[in-house]
């Protein structure tokens, strides 16, 4: 291998000024208990957003463009192959067609990252050399997490050392299902480790966790315990990321800023496939935490088609006539 | 800026709403606003303009309705309503067609009221309008299902309405759907700041079927506004200030009108430490800086339990800077602008004034814009935590315990709404009955429908707009009643068949008064036979009968089983004693009494009944929770009782106010106080805690005055043969307790109209999810 000095590469996106890393805290476990969420009063919050934020014209052009920067291009299937992966990190340097891109006057935009499983991360990590733009490799039992941890910790080191900067782990439901935060915080506390330099995104499932207030509770120990990123879903449960969950976990996220000064980055994934959408998420984010997290350090949408939406309405927005998809080129 | 700058700087722009249709609609009809009389727009004039608050530019003109023209209104409203109230079905159908087209024009209404209020056209395009379209399609109902679920009740007929100007369609919708649904005409004056949405709705009405005269619109200003109330109306229903409010009662006081006031507030926002704080940061911008804090039902009093309120207060304040202020058309602006320059220099000046406490305050544009404002480290004496802002001026204190919050919540002349955030069911439902407030939301503020009561108690006004509680106000009760006779005491000369003096004291606190004044008369039989003496009670005795009434706030919260016993045994103890009660009435009026104590008996055994069976409602709103509309009792009620009727005239409403968890005060018949006096043997034997009950004998043309002016008795009600209606409602003016006087008719209640009266609803939303 010749890939450890890729591990600490970061994307050209990225801000001068560099945040500390989330190095963790010991785990706090009244705080734990006293998080709260009310449940309807943050769906009434979400339910709103979209009335109350609208992007129009050159800002939502510009607003959708760094929808694309903050993006882990993903593929996550049984069926991935290396020509498979080669052909989306290829996307992942051009997501949108030059032309387009030369009008807008964003010539340089790719994407956050590539998301894949850990067999393709070489391949991955080959494919996208020079261009600055890291590999995440879904780890840990993905997405179930139910082999055993101390296989689950040796596929966070594999993935590292063929090149993978990123981790997405995903936690063991059954501690926060059943209150055990000590097991979550130590779990998550081990994988921490195993990444290394790699940051990690702890992956909650939250469709899996039963309530808001588990989410809340679960995105405090998984900080607790040094995630750089907290992370809704795998995009494998049947109700991934929402806008009531995202407001649930960024709010503990400010939390965690408010008490600890460290701030760690937001990713949601699974269900996010129309621009609008990636508007109003980049709305929340920007009036809940502020336009330090609308960078590529601190947020990420996991998805794999939002950025076909994306393009067509970029295309709209320089032409002004509606576009179609196949006019854009498939990652 | 170019894309790629911002890119990096990923500010917000502009995304405004088009206008140009409103204006174009203004333009066609000759930009002046003005009166909609009889099917037809009328009187045109350029009186006075209406203006963009957020520009200063003129819209358009508005015509200043005058006296004559009022009266033209009411004529062409009275000559409507029988018409109008005779098809039920019709009225459903045409109610739902306002709806539909209320929908189709929905963009030009949030529109045109964003333009002429200055409210962001998120709230007019998401809130007002959908709101006020719904109370159409709900009313819809109500007319539909009026025959076969109000069959004892009747329009009330020529509906007087004023409204305000913080949400000018909405509060139309909710003056309007009621009254149009329970087949009453209406004359409506929508605020001067604010008049071209009710042209726009007229523009519909009229499409959609009412007819000529049954919705008639008159604009102007104040003084327009007087003469509507000083009109040939039935009835008069205003929202609006409580100063206004206070001026209409007196206005009104003896007329006969029917009243409804819906008026100002300084609500309570109550934070407990285990709420989730930051959904309750979240309902603060909904609370107070919706619709810029003009609202009347705002949560200005932020309330924040002492252990997290530095935490709460700094999250409150990120929140602040967030808000977005500015143009009301952009559609993505939190905060508008206020709307008027005059109502900016009030609050400008309330705020400005203050010394106390700490203020925080973010920006403001230049023009009629107020910046969001926190002052926080205020006391409950402070002005800026009792006194109304109407502004998006936030005035907070702490406190440490359950009990404190409830304290300090009702420590106001003010009851209209109350938010309570807390994650422990417990907590939450205990404290949401406790608060004086005619709306409590759980979790949440500011929510409202149609199908849930809106209203306050105190210096809030009187009555519920919305829910089934609602078409009280616009409903009466069917038939004439028959006028009432003023009875003269009878006259005698010689001493008692009894050498035994046998003066009729009063009873006050459970206890055998001695009157304060030191006077009695004598009480004479119809054939000049002295019967006895009997106590005249004065101001003093009233107050201690208040007093009284006040040491027994116990029974508000006793279980409506208990009071039934309690009603059971007075009963039980008049039945054996009926014979005695008999003769007494047969003494005192020269008929026979054993009719009339049978009556009471029986009046007994119903108001016990309904005791524990009087239940509230779950109103049927549209969130996932529930509205909870509970009845729960006025408080303390004054009564005086009717004069014929010298035994059930106070066993029936003394039952009633019983029955709900009311405390009372009951003035007797003023003639025939005997059977009443002898009723203080029956009570101290039956079990009713002291000051519950409270007997005073004397003149109730004296004590009428006393009675309405007082500030601690919640209600008053008038039975009596003597000229007191007007003296009564003159004088609760002063506070604004209910009142319910006869004027001179004879008022044969049903029960549930008294136990209506001796309850307040109070509706509590809570929403719900795990």
């Amino acid at each position: 291998m010749t890939t450890a000095s890729t591990t600490t590469l970061q994307s050209n996106q990225l801000p001068q000024v560099h945040e500390p890393r989330n190095d963790g805290m010991a785990l706090d476990l009244d705080w734990v208990a006293s998080a709260q969420a009310n449940t309807s009063a943050i769906e009434r919050r979400a339910a709103t957003l979209p009335g109350r934020r609208s992007i129009k014209k050159d800002y939502q052009a510009a607003w959708l463009c760094k929808a694309i920067s903050l993006m882990d291009l993903t593929t996550l299937s049984g069926d991935d192959t290396v020509g498979r992966v080669r052909r989306l990190c290829a996307k992942a340097r051009q997501p949108v067609a030059q032309p387009l891109l030369d009008q807008l006057g964003m010539s340089g935009l790719t994407t956050g990252a590539v998301c894949v499983y850990h067999d393709m991360v070489e391949t991955a990590v080959e494919a996208l050399e020079g261009s600055g733009i890291p590999v995440a490799a879904v780890s840990t039992g993905f997405p179930a997490g139910l082999s055993p941890l101390h296989l689950r910790l040796a596929e966070i080191a594999e993935s590292v050392s063929v090149g993978a900067s990123e981790i997405d782990i995903v936690i063991s439901r059954r501690h926060v299902l059943t209150g055990n935060w000590q097991a979550l915080y130590d779990e998550m506390r081990d994988m921490r480790a195993a990444c290394g330099d790699a940051h990690v995104k702890a992956i909650l499932a939250t469709g899996e966790l039963g309530t808001l207030r588990n989410v809340a509770k679960a995105s405090l120990v998984c900080m607790m315990a040094g995630a750089d990123f907290i992370k809704t879903s795998t995009g494998k449960e049947s109700v991934n990321a929402t806008l009531p969950v995202t407001l649930t976990m960024i709010r503990a996220i400010r939390d965690y800023q408010d008490r600890t000064g460290i701030k760690v980055g937001y990713k949601p994934a699974g269900g996010i496939s129309k621009a609008k959408d990636s508007l109003l998420y980049l709305a929340l984010i920007k009036d809940e935490l502020g336009d330090r997290w609308l960078q590529p350090d601190l947020f990420r949408f996991g998805a794999s088609s939002l950025l076909g939406d994306i393009e067509r309405q970029l295309e709209h927005h320089v032409s002004g006539a509606y576009s179609a998809s196949w006019r854009h080129a498939i990652g | 800026m170019n894309i790629k700058e911002i890119f990096d700087t990923m500010d917000y722009g502009p995304a405004p709403e088009g206008s140009k249709e409103a204006l174009q609609w203004l333009a066609d009809r000759g930009g002046i606003a003005g009166h909609y009389i009889n099917g037809k727009w009328g009187h045109l004039r350029d009186d006075f303009p209406s203006n963009n608050p957020a520009t200063g530019e003129r819209l358009a003109g508005v015509t200043k309705g005058t006296a004559e023209e009022v009266a033209t209104a009411v004529k062409a409203a009275r000559k409507a309503q029988s018409a109008w109230a005779k098809d039920p079905h019709k009225r459903a159908r045409v109610l739902y067609a306002i709806a539909r087209g209320m929908q189709k024009n929905s963009r030009l209404l949030a529109v045109m009221e964003t333009l002429d209020n200055g409210k962001p056209i998120r709230e007019s395009r998401d809130i007002d309008v959908p709101l006020a379209i719904r109370h159409f399609y709900f009313h819809a109902g109500m007319a539909q299902l009026m025959e076969s679920e109000l069959s004892d009740r009747e329009p009330i007929g020529v509906c007087g309405q004023i409204i305000p100007w913080n949400f000018p369609l909405l509060m139309l919708a909710w003056k309007i759907a009621p009254a149009l649904a329970m087949g009453n005409t209406v004359v409506l004056k929508p605020a001067e700041y604010t008049s071209l949405s009710a042209m726009v709705f007229c523009e519909i009405a009229e499409a959609a079927g009412v007819p000529p005269g049954v919705i008639n619109i008159v604009t102007g200003d104040g003084e327009t506004g007087a003469a509507i109330v000083n009109s040939d109306v039935d009835k008069i229903a205003f929202t609006g200030s409580t100063e206004v409010g206070r001026k209409i009662r007196t206005a009104t006081a003896g007329t006969g009108k029917a009243l409804t006031l819906e008026l100002g507030g300084k609500s309570p926002y109550i934070v407990f430490e285990d709420a989730d704080i930051d959904s309750a940061v979240e309902g603060l911008v909904d609370a107070i800086w919706f619709n810029q804090g003009q609202v009347c039902c705002a949560g200005s009093r932020l309330l924040v339990q002492e252990g997290i309120a530095d935490r709460f207060y700094s999250k409150l304040k990120a929140r602040m800077d967030g808000l977005r202020i500015g143009s009301p058309l952009d559609k993505a602006i939190d905060i508008g602008a206020i709307v008027d320059p005059i109502q900016l220099a009030q609050i400008s000046k309330m705020v400005g004034d203050n010394t106390e406490g700490e203020t925080y305050q973010t920006t403001a544009p230049e023009g009629c814009f107020y910046p969001p404002t926190l002052v926080t480290g205020l006391a409950p004496a402070s002005t800026l935590m009792q006194e109304e802002i109407f502004g998006p001026v936030l005035a907070a204190c702490t406190f440490r315990t359950p009990a404190e919050a409830v304290e300090i919540a009702n420590n106001t002349r003010y009851g209209l709404a109350a938010s309570v955030w807390s994650e422990n069911i417990n907590l939450a439902l205990d404290i949401a009955p406790q608060l004086a407030a005619g709306i409590v939301w759980v979790n949440g503020t500011n929510m409202m429908d149609a199908a849930a009561g809106f209203g306050g108690v105190r210096e809030s006004g009187f009555g519920r707009e919305g829910g089934w509680e609602g078409l009280a106000g616009y409903t009466k009760p069917v038939g004439k009643p028959r006028a009432l006779k003023p009875i003269a005491p009878h006259t005698g000369s010689g001493g008692p068949s009894d050498p035994l003096d046998r003066t009729a004291k009063l009873y006050v606190g459970g206890k055998q008064a001695r009157p304060d004044g030191g006077y009695s008369r004598v009480v004479y039989g119809p054939k000049g036979a002295h019967l006895g003496e009997v106590s005249l009670a004065n101001r003093k005795d009233l107050r201690n009968a208040v007093e009284a009434m006040n040491a027994a706030k116990g029974w508000g919260k006793t279980t409506g089983h208990l009071r039934a016993q309690i009603l059971y045994y007075i009963a039980e103890n008049l039945s054996a004693r009926a014979d005695e009660f008999a003769d007494r009435i047969k003494a005192l009026t020269g008929k026979s009494g054993a009719e009339e104590v049978e009556q009471s008996i029986s009046t007994l055994f119903t108001f016990a009944a309904w005791a524990d069976k009087y239940d509230g409602q779950v109103h049927g709103v549209p969130i996932r929770g529930v509205a909870l509309a509970m009845k729960e009792p006025v408080g303390k009620i004054a009564t005086f009782c009717a004069d014929d009727y010298p035994l059930l005239g106070i066993i029936s409403p003394m039952a009633a106010a019983m029955a709900m968890g009311n405390r009372t005060t009951l003035i007797t018949s003023e003639p025939f106080p005997l059977a009443a006096t002898d009723l203080y043997q029956v009570l101290e034997t039956s079990d009713v805690p002291a000051g519950v009950v409270n007997i005073l004998t004397g003149s109730h043309t004296e004590l009428a005055e006393q009675a309405g002016a007082h500030a601690d008795i919640d209600a008053v009600w008038s039975f009596s043969a003597a000229d007191i209606s007007t003296t009564i409602e003159k004088a609760s003016a002063n506070n604004l307790k209910r009142t319910w006087v006869n004027y001179g008719f004879e008022v044969n209640p049903t029960a549930k109209d008294m136990l209506a009266a001796a309850t307040e609803v109070k509706n509590i939303w809570i929403p719900y999810g795990a």
